[in-house]
Parts: structure tokens; C-alpha cells; sequence
């Protein structure tokens, strides 16, 4: 154990501090619609160009071309969150199409996507989920059949967050129906404006549209636009979701809601009483700060494993559902402190937060079931990490009864 | 930065638990809980001969002068294997004290006979934190009068380091004329605690004692139960795992229902971001010092918690099984009982928390 950094990672943090300080005032404004403003593309240049954003994207494809030195990214996201400054884009593109294209892409692919997608010129969605394939993602029944060079594509994906926003979609697909279901899969990339593509927006019980469907009638796709060999979809994707839980249950986020909360209940009261004060609340505040405590001392753990190269096992498949879990569990805390005030909504007078708390309570319970429901989580974690059998597949149904 | 046990620190924690895992079988552990042991000598001994009776203590004094993350590594191994042994208050808590609070003849005197395993000290500090059944030491010049509960390692003790209700911390010999020790059994025979009844007991004043070292001493003390803890969760979750992959129901074993695995793998997602806690929680008790006492808090509150959560959904992964005495899963059941109320049951603990973060009185 040793927590400092060391001197070459703390000539690394001031020199970030610094950044940080001179460019304060060019801090862009979100644009809300997943797509980013052009401040927020200008911003992206500048990190880009610091080494603060696609930091270990090869320069011949847009990035800064460093190592891969986690320690390092830590310490660019640490202070980034201290000062209160957007991050570079996190985008679907950004951090799930753009690993995979680096690790199974062909030249053209790399060269094609990547600097786009970094600048944020091109916006991706992901084409996963199906109606009738949520959790078994492998029984996906969308299918592109052959015609000439070209699949044509017909089906349905939900859960398309961004689509409306999308210039391109990568997308699972079945290309090989008369193989076994992991090995019928494909996964191709495509333009969001090819003929037969419809979008309509799935709003949810937040009361926004956080997500889509994405229905494809006929849509023609010319075969080269695959990403690795045909029928490998499925181990593409998996390189993918890797990407996706560690995002997920990210436990800085919870160490920000935390400091959120402890200012909350100091300056709210009830009936004169500030909410610090009542031992209830504080109870419930401390055990949620020790569980805080917990994820983050474990995502260090987690940090140094990978830094060393090591697998730390079963510590790794907790996260997801454990953070999500915390992160859902804070937001009902502030909800819960502030009383009455905790369900007000949309804009009501005596709205705190934007209405922010119960928006998380309500997302973040769509976070738990999304990305691996958990209870996949939990089928992922006693199988792979406690080594318990899997669940016996039903016996065929022969003919009916 | 590295968020991580050394190579050497896995060793010592892999040898030590290596040595417990035979020595501390449950069967020598049901023994000596059964004839009301107030430690099993021969692990003691052995384990003392490992060295690691005096992890804490200098070398100067005979110890191996490691810190408080060696220490937690132990205790978490005498959870893991329920050992019958004194281990928070003998090599934790009195060498703590005599350290920091002892004169050079005091040291000199005692820490060897700790680190050499030769002696046994019992900690009376519980009063500091909740006095029951008024209990409360007094001390008149060197003189104590009055109780103490809860004293732990008392059974066997040949030395008790005790604090009156000032802070001050005094030294007795067991043998000292006034005093009576009485034990206390608890659910956990593997670790029993004592009373202590003081009549004008002439002691020995450690001269640097002070509120501030008794505090020490307890967020030392509690991040090795929840180190010990850890250990014994730990053991819960592997032992309901190998049953649930065993035993048969319905024609297959009852690991694979999703039901009985789920309550697996919840035990495990609570467990492991604890030991992350506890390893925090002890380098910072010598790395980290002005974090030391928060985190104790937090390791010790958490822990009785998942704690808890895991000793019962492991009993009932073994179902039946789990609630006879043939498994002996009790012995670990009621090990992480006992832990969650030594030195402040979690909502004890936490209040403490939120008043060292000046939001409470």
C-alpha cells in the first residue's frame, strides 16, 4: 500500500492543475440532446490536443498518442471533478465503438471512424437490445440476408439511446440463421440515414425520452461495413460491454452525490431544524458515506490491479452491481431528507435541484436493470466468480402435449 | 499509488492462515469452546511462534515492528478460522498502549513477554464507549475502584491495561490484591470477555496515557474486528458455496437454482468492496492518522453490517444444516455476533462518525 503518487505523477497532476485553471472560462455548455454544441467539440479539440481527452488513441487516428497509464487518467478525471469541468466526451461512440474498432477494426475502419468519432463530428448509437432479447441478448432476431454486396437489414432495437441524434449505428444483426445462436451474429456499422431507418422516441417513466426505438425496413448495407468476420458479433460485442460495466457504477459519481447530500442536509430544515441535525437522517448519511468509502478504496484496488496487469477477480464483478445500487440509494436519501419537497417535479415552485434527485432515483433504477440487469449481474458473479454451475437449460419441447 | 497488499505482506497473511487452517480445525476449536477455554494454549502457541504475537511490537522489544495492515491481515486470518485465541487485545490493543503511553521501564518490562506470547494482556476501554450496568473505573492517585465490562482477552489475562473514566490508563497485574475477574459468556465461546471488579486495586499509571491513546487504542481495536470479521464472512461465503455446489435437491445441486446462488453472489458483491475498506481503514490508522479514527468508524459500522447480512444468508444457503451444531457454522455466526458489539455496535459507531465530521454534538 502506498497511496502517494509519486513525483512524476504529481509533476503530471500540476501540470493538469494548471490547464485546469487557465481554461476555467472556456468550459462548454451541454447541449442536452446527446449531440455535442460546437463549444463542446471546441473544448474536445483542446483536450484532445493537451492529452486530456483520447488520451491513448494513437495520433495517426486523431489522438494525443500517450501510453496507457491509468494513474495518469485518474488524476486528469480528479481534478477535472474538483474544478467542476466537463471531462472529454463519454459517448457511446467514444468509449465503446472506438475501443472495439482500435482492437478488431480493419486500417480503413480505424482511419474512416475514429478521428470523427473522438471530435465528436460523428455521433454513434449502439443497436443491441431487441424487444424479445433484453437479457438473452443472444437470441437477437434482427437479420440481414445477402443480396449481391450488400446485407439487407430487417428488424427492431430498443434501448437506442442518442438515435435521434446518430449519424451512424453499430449494430448486432443475424446474419447466419442456421448457426448456433452466439455464432449466427454479426456486427456491422452504418449510416443512421440509409432509407429504411425509423426512430421514435421511448419516453420513460422520468418523463423524458432517454432512449429510442430504432425499427429497419429493407435497410441496405454493403457487406464491407462488418467489424471483424461475420458470425464473430457476438465476441465483438462482448470486447464492447467490457467497456460499458466499467463505466457504469462509476464510484466517483457517488463520492460527488455524497458531497451533494452533506450540503443539502446542512442547509435544509424542517420545522427549524436543519436535517444534520436529526439523528436519523444522520444515520442513514453515515452508513451511505462508509459504503462510498468502500467503492472508492475498491475502485483504487481495481485501478492498481489493471496498472499491474493483474485480474483481480471476482473484485471486478461486484462493481457494477454494487455501485449502481449505491448510486440509486443516495438519490433516495435526498429525496427522503427533503420530504414534501423531495417529489416535487418538472417546475414546480419549491423545486430543489432541478428536480434532479428523484430524475436519478428513477434513472438510475433503469441503470440497474440496464447494461445487465441485476440479476445477470449476479448470475455473472456467483458463475464466474464463485464458480457456481449455471442454471440447466429446459429440456426441448417435443411436439406439443 | 498502490492500492495494494505487498508481496511480502501476502506471505506473512498466507503463512499465518496456512497455520490456522490446521491448527485451528473446528474440531480443536469446538473443543475448546466446549470445555470453556479461556484460550487454546497450543494455537496461541504456535501462533506466538510464528512471531506474530508481536506484529505491533518494535523490534527493540522483541516484535516484528510491523503495522496496523500486517495486524489487520491477522486478525482477519483468526476470523477466518474462528481461532480461540487472544489476538486484538493482547497483541493489538496492550501493545498499543504500552507503546505510546508506557514509560521506558514499562516497555522494557512487558513488551517482550507480549511479543514472545508468554503473557496475555486483557483491555478494559469499554466504559469509554458504553457503560452498562454502571459500570466505570475510578482512579484516586494510583488506586481503581469501581467495574469494568466487556474486558476483552480478560480470560487467561495476566495483565490488564485499563482505562478510568478520565482517560487515564493504568496497568494491573492480575494477581493484584482487591481485584476479581469474572468471565462473561457470550454467544462466542471462541473469545470470551470478562468483568472486571476493582476494590482499591493499587495499579500502575501508564504516564503518557490520555484520552487521546485510548481512542487510538479503540480505532485499533475496532479495525481488527473488522478485520476479524472480514475473515469470517469471508469463510461463511466459501463454506456456503462448497455446500451449495454438494448438496442435492430436486435432482440437482441446490448452487445451481438461481434463488440459492443470487443469495451467493449478493453475499460476495457486499463482501469484497469491505476488504478494500479494511485495508484503507488500517494503513490509515499509521499512514493516514488524521483519517484513522473516521475510518475505524466506518470499517467497524460497515462491517457489523454486511457482517450480519452474510453470517445469516450463509446459514440459510446450508438450510437445515446450517442451524445444527454438526457443521459448526454457528462458531462463525456468533464470532461475527460478538464482533458487532465489541467496542460499539454500528449505530453506536456511526453517531461517533458523524461527530468527528462536527455534525452532531
Amino acid at each position: 500500500m502506498d497511496l502517494a503518487y509519486g513525483a512524476e505523477y504529481e509533476a503530471f497532476r500540476e501540470e493538469v492543475k494548471r490547464f485546469v485553471s487557465e481554461n476555467k472560462d472556456k468550459s462548454p455548455r451541454q447541449s442536452g440532446t446527446g449531440r455535442p454544441s460546437d463549444d463542446q467539440r471546441k473544448w474536445q479539440d483542446l483536450l484532445i490536443k493537451n492529452g486530456y481527452a483520447a488520451r491513448t488513441i494513437p495520433s495517426e487516428y486523431g489522438g494525443y498518442g500517450a501510453e496507457p497509464d491509468i494513474l495518469k487518467s485518474r488524476i486528469i478525471a480528479e481534478e477535472f471533478t474538483r474544478a467542476s469541468l466537463p471531462l472529454g466526451l463519454a459517448s457511446q461512440g467514444v468509449s465503446m465503438l472506438v475501443p472495439t474498432l482500435l482492437e478488431l477494426g480493419t486500417d480503413e475502419q480505424k482511419k474512416q471512424w475514429i478521428e470523427p468519432t473522438i471530435r465528436g463530428e460523428v455521433v454513434w448509437c449502439q443497436g443491441y437490445s431487441e424487444p424479445g432479447s433484453g437479457s438473452d441478448l443472444a437470441s437477437l432476431q434482427t437479420k440481414a440476408t445477402e443480396d449481391g454486396d450488400d446485407f439487407i437489414i430487417n428488424g427492431q432495437k430498443i434501448w437506442t439511446s442518442t438515435a435521434q441524434v446518430s449519424d451512424m449505428i453499430f449494430c448486432l444483426v443475424r446474419t447466419e440463421p442456421d448457426a448456433r445462436k452466439h455464432e449466427g451474429i454479426s456486427y456491422l456499422i452504418f449510416s443512421m440515414d440509409t432509407p429504411g431507418i425509423e426512430v421514435r422516441p421511448l419516453m420513460t417513466m422520468t418523463g423524458y425520452a432517454e432512449f429510442n426505438e430504432v425499427f429497419f425496413t429493407d435497410v441496405r448495407v454493403p457487406k464491407n461495413q462488418i467489424v471483424a468476420e461475420r458470425g464473430q458479433g457476438w465476441f465483438v460485442a462482448n470486447a464492447t460491454l467490457k467497456h460499458e460495466r466499467g463505466m457504469l457504477g462509476d464510484p466517483n459519481q457517488a463520492g460527488t452525490r455524497l458531497a451533494a447530500i452533506i450540503d443539502l442536509m446542512h442547509e435544509e430544515t424542517v420545522s427549524g431544524e436543519r436535517l444534520i441535525d436529526n439523528p436519523l437522517f444522520r444515520d442513514r448519511l453515515v452508513q451511505l458515506q462508509a459504503r462510498v468509502a468502500a467503492m472508492q478504496f475498491h475502485g483504487m484496488r481495481l485501478l492498481t490491479a489493471s496498472a499491474k496487469k493483474e485480474d483481480p477477480g471476482i473484485a471486478r464483478l461486484v462493481v457494477k452491481l454494487m455501485g449502481c445500487e449505491l448510486n440509486h440509494q443516495l438519490a433516495a436519501l435526498a429525496i427522503d431528507a427533503l420530504g414534501e419537497l423531495g417529489v416535487l417535479y418538472e417546475r414546480s415552485p419549491h423545486l430543489r435541484a432541478g428536480g434532479r434527485w428523484q430524475r436519478s432515483y428513477m434513472f438510475d433504477l433503469g441503470l440497474i436493470i440496464g447494461g445487465g440487469t441485476a440479476q445477470i449481474q449476479k448470475n455473472i458473479i456467483s458463475e464466474r466468480g464463485l464458480g457456481m454451475p449455471r442454471e440447466p437449460k429446459p429440456a426441448r419441447k417435443e411436439g406439443a402435449a | 499509488m498502490e492500492f495494494a497488499l505487498s508481496e511480502e505482506q501476502r506471505m506473512l497473511q498466507d503463512t499465518v492462515g496456512r497455520f490456522l487452517a490446521d491448527a485451528s480445525e473446528l474440531d480443536i476449536v469446538r473443543k475448546s469452546a466446549e470445555a470453556h477455554e479461556a484460550f487454546s494454549k497450543t494455537i496461541w502457541t504456535g501462533f506466538a511462534e510464528l512471531g506474530v504475537a508481536g506484529i505491533l511490537i518494535p523490534e527493540e522489544h522483541g516484535g516484528l515492528g510491523l503495522g496496523m495492515l500486517e495486524a489487520a491481515l491477522m486478525s482477519e486470518m483468526t476470523g477466518r478460522h474462528v481461532a480461540p485465541i487472544p489476538f486484538v487485545g493482547t497483541a493489538v490493543m496492550a501493545p498499543l498502549a504500552l507503546t505510546l503511553a508506557g514509560s521506558d521501564e514499562q516497555k522494557a518490562a512487558w513488551l517482550p513477554r507480549l511479543a514472545s506470547g508468554d503473557i496475555v494482556a486483557g483491555v478494559a476501554v469499554t466504559e469509554t464507549i458504553s457503560a452498562r450496568d454502571g459500570a466505570g473505573v475510578s482512579s484516586q492517585g494510583d488506586a481503581l475502584s469501581g467495574s469494568a465490562l466487556f474486558v476483552i482477552d480478560g480470560p487467561g489475562a495476566d495483565l490488564f491495561i485499563v482505562a478510568d473514566k478520565e482517560g487515564a490508563l493504568f496497568l494491573v497485574e492480575a494477581s493484584a490484591t482487591g481485584l476479581e475477574r469474572i468471565d462473561l459468556t457470550t454467544i462466542d465461546l471462541t473469545r470470551p470477555v470478562s468483568e472486571l471488579r476493582f476494590e482499591n486495586v493499587s495499579a500502575e499509571r501508564l504516564p503518557n496515557g490520555s484520552p487521546a491513546v485510548v481512542q487510538q487504542m479503540i480505532d485499533a481495536g475496532r479495525t481488527m474486528i473488522a478485520a476479524d470479521t472480514l475473515g469470517a464472512g469471508q469463510m461463511m461465503i466459501e463454506k456456503a458455496v462448497d455446500y451449495a455446489k454438494e448438496r442435492q435437491q430436486f435432482g440437482r445441486v441446490i448452487g445451481s437454482f438461481q434463488a440459492v446462488k443470487h443469495l451467493c453472489a449478493e453475499m460476495a458483491a457486499e463482501l469484497e468492496p469491505c476488504r478494500s475498506l479494511v485495508w484503507y481503514a488500517a494503513y490509515a490508522q499509521d499512514a493516514i492518522p488524521e483519517e484513522g479514527a473516521l475510518m475505524s468508524c466506518h470499517a467497524k459500522a460497515h462491517l457489523s453490517e454486511v457482517g450480519r447480512f452474510v453470517a445469516r444468508t450463509s446459514t440459510e444457503v446450508h438450510g437445515g444444516m446450517g442451524f445444527t451444531d454438526l457443521v459448526g457454522l454457528h462458531y462463525w455466526f456468533k464470532r461475527i455476533g460478538l464482533d458487532r458489539q465489541l467496542l460499539g455496535g454500528p449505530e453506536r459507531v456511526r453517531e461517533e462518525a458523524a461527530r468527528l465530521q462536527g455534525w452532531a454534538a
